[in-house]
């Protein structure tokens, strides 16, 4: 029971996190390659605990998103379910490759949602975005081992913490 | 017990797992439609205020709190070069305002000898840059005033050098900014050497306007200030907006394309100014209404008895 509240706790405080991180300001030069933070925290719930992250939940997140920084209403919501859908369908392979080949797989993930992004404003008659736009996957493969060991980490901690 | 979920009736868990898809996609596409078609998300933030703006300001956080650290480590050296710097500055902007103040008493007199009726007087409003990042393609500013402080859509904001932009959406306590570098923003301009009047337009490089209809005959060269022309009546005619950097023919040969740095202080400014009054409105005057005579003429309203008797 106080596992169950426990987990939820550093869900959806990472959630909470990702989604402000994306709001904090850099260097316009380093704009381009900020890290779609909410898409990879998904990524690894998704992955470590199925049970917690569904479509509908993805979907909220995009809503949430959407709202504080989105540029249409439903847009992150769409390009989160698709991302979420993809790892849930790949879990069981997804959660025994080595670091590398998920950092790949990772880099494939948001190099798919940046198409899908880029399809999106363009119907919505925006213009497209410039060159630096597309390095952005990889500096996602690039984060992912850290995102990864250190959620692992904070949720080993609590765990021993509390045994 | 999670890896029999995935295994087990895998094919039936995958079709109903594609439906679901299927299913949020086409309610996402729904919401984008009607978003785009209604403009529904700035309704929804402004709803959503109460729990948006916290957020905002939260976020904000670290980039004001590193300003304060800054204020509280600065070393002496440099406060103290700082400190000179900003006495020249002053120094030069009262010399500037003297000059001004100058050229306002002259204009003062030009336009009482005009018969001008209206004093052009300019309400500003004084409002501080939230640091946020709303996507690294939109030139937005978020600024601490809302509709509470009394902030409309459609205000032209400044800064001590140039226009920065307009103010597009406002919530109760903050209200964003679309800055002239906007792809989507565009602003009537003059060239202040020739009085030749063009429109430049936001574009996709960073701190960059494009005039892209310049006709071939016309007189543009490279360190030309621009200034609002006050056409459109968004903004008010005669402040700097950009420096012209580069003059080239289009490809087609029709016009010429100037590029233009902005004037403002898009990247750095901390404080920014609202202009209060909107531009007047282009276009003739809204008609005076004469129904009847002069109201001077009507006779003098009759002293109610009750007043009347109540006094002392």
């Amino acid at each position: 029971m106080t596992r169950q509240r426990l987990r939820s706790i550093i869900f959806w405080s990472s959630v909470a996190l990702a989604l402000l991180l994306m709001l904090l300001p850099l260097p316009s030069f380093l704009e381009s390659f900020k890290p779609y933070w909410p898409a990879l925290v998904l990524v690894y719930w998704a992955l470590e605990s199925s049970d917690m992250v569904g479509l509908g939940l993805a979907f909220c997140v995009g809503l949430a998103a959407d709202i504080l920084y989105g540029v249409m209403l439903g847009e992150q919501a769409l390009r989160l379910c698709v991302v979420v859908f993809l790892v849930l369908r790949f879990r069981a392979r997804l959660r025994f490759f080595p670091m590398w080949q998920q950092a790949l797989a990772v880099f494939a993930l948001m190099l798919n949602d940046r198409i899908i992004e880029a399809i999106l404003l363009g119907f919505a008659g925006m213009h497209l975005p410039p060159p630096a736009y597309w390095v952005a996957p990889a500096v996602d493969a690039l984060v992912w081992p850290f995102l990864f060991l250190l959620l692992d980490d904070v949720r080993a901690r609590l765990r021993a913490h509390e045994a | 017990m999670t890896l029999n979920r995935d295994g087990g009736t895998l094919f039936s868990a995958g079709m109903a797992g594609t439906l679901r898809l299927l299913g949020y996609l086409a309610l996402a596409s729904v919401l984008m439609v009607v978003d785009h078609r209604g403009h529904w998300l700035p309704k929804v933030r402004y709803a959503a205020a109460i729990v948006v703006e916290p957020i905002y300001q939260l976020a904000g956080l670290p980039a004001s709190g590193l300003r304060a650290a800054r204020v509280a480590f600065a070393d002496r050296r440099m406060l103290t070069e700082e400190n000179h710097k900003l006495r020249v500055d002053l120094l030069l902007a009262n010399a500037r305002l003297n000059h001004m103040e100058a050229v306002s008493r002259q204009n003062r007199r030009l336009k009482q000898l005009l018969d001008t009726r209206r004093q052009l007087g300019m309400k500003v409003q004084l409002a501080r840059v939230i640091d946020l990042d709303l996507g690294a393609f939109r030139h937005r500013l978020m600024l601490n005033v809302g509709t509470r402080q009394g902030v409309k859509v459609g205000q032209a904001v400044i800064d001590s050098r140039g226009i920065m932009g307009q103010v597009v959406q406002v919530l109760p306590d903050t209200c964003t900014v679309m800055l002239v570098t906007d792809p989507d923003h565009a602003i009537p301009v003059t060239d202040a050497r020739t009085g030749m009047r063009t429109v430049a337009y936001g574009s996709h490089v960073a701190g960059q306007l494009v005039l892209p209809t310049i006709p071939v005959s016309a007189d543009v060269r490279v360190g030309d200030e621009l200034l609002s022309s006050g056409l459109g009546g968004r903004f008010p005619p005669g402040f700097p907006v950009a420096t012209v950097t580069h003059v080239e023919p289009q490809v087609s040969g029709m016009f010429l394309v100037a590029r233009a740095k902005p004037v403002a202080d898009l990247d750095r400014s901390d404080e920014v100014l609202l202009l209060r009054d909107l531009a007047p409105p282009a276009g003739p005057p809204a008609p005076a209404s004469v129904d009847g005579p002069p109201s001077a003429w009507a006779p003098a309203p009759a002293m109610e008895p009750g007043t009347h008797r109540r006094r002392p």
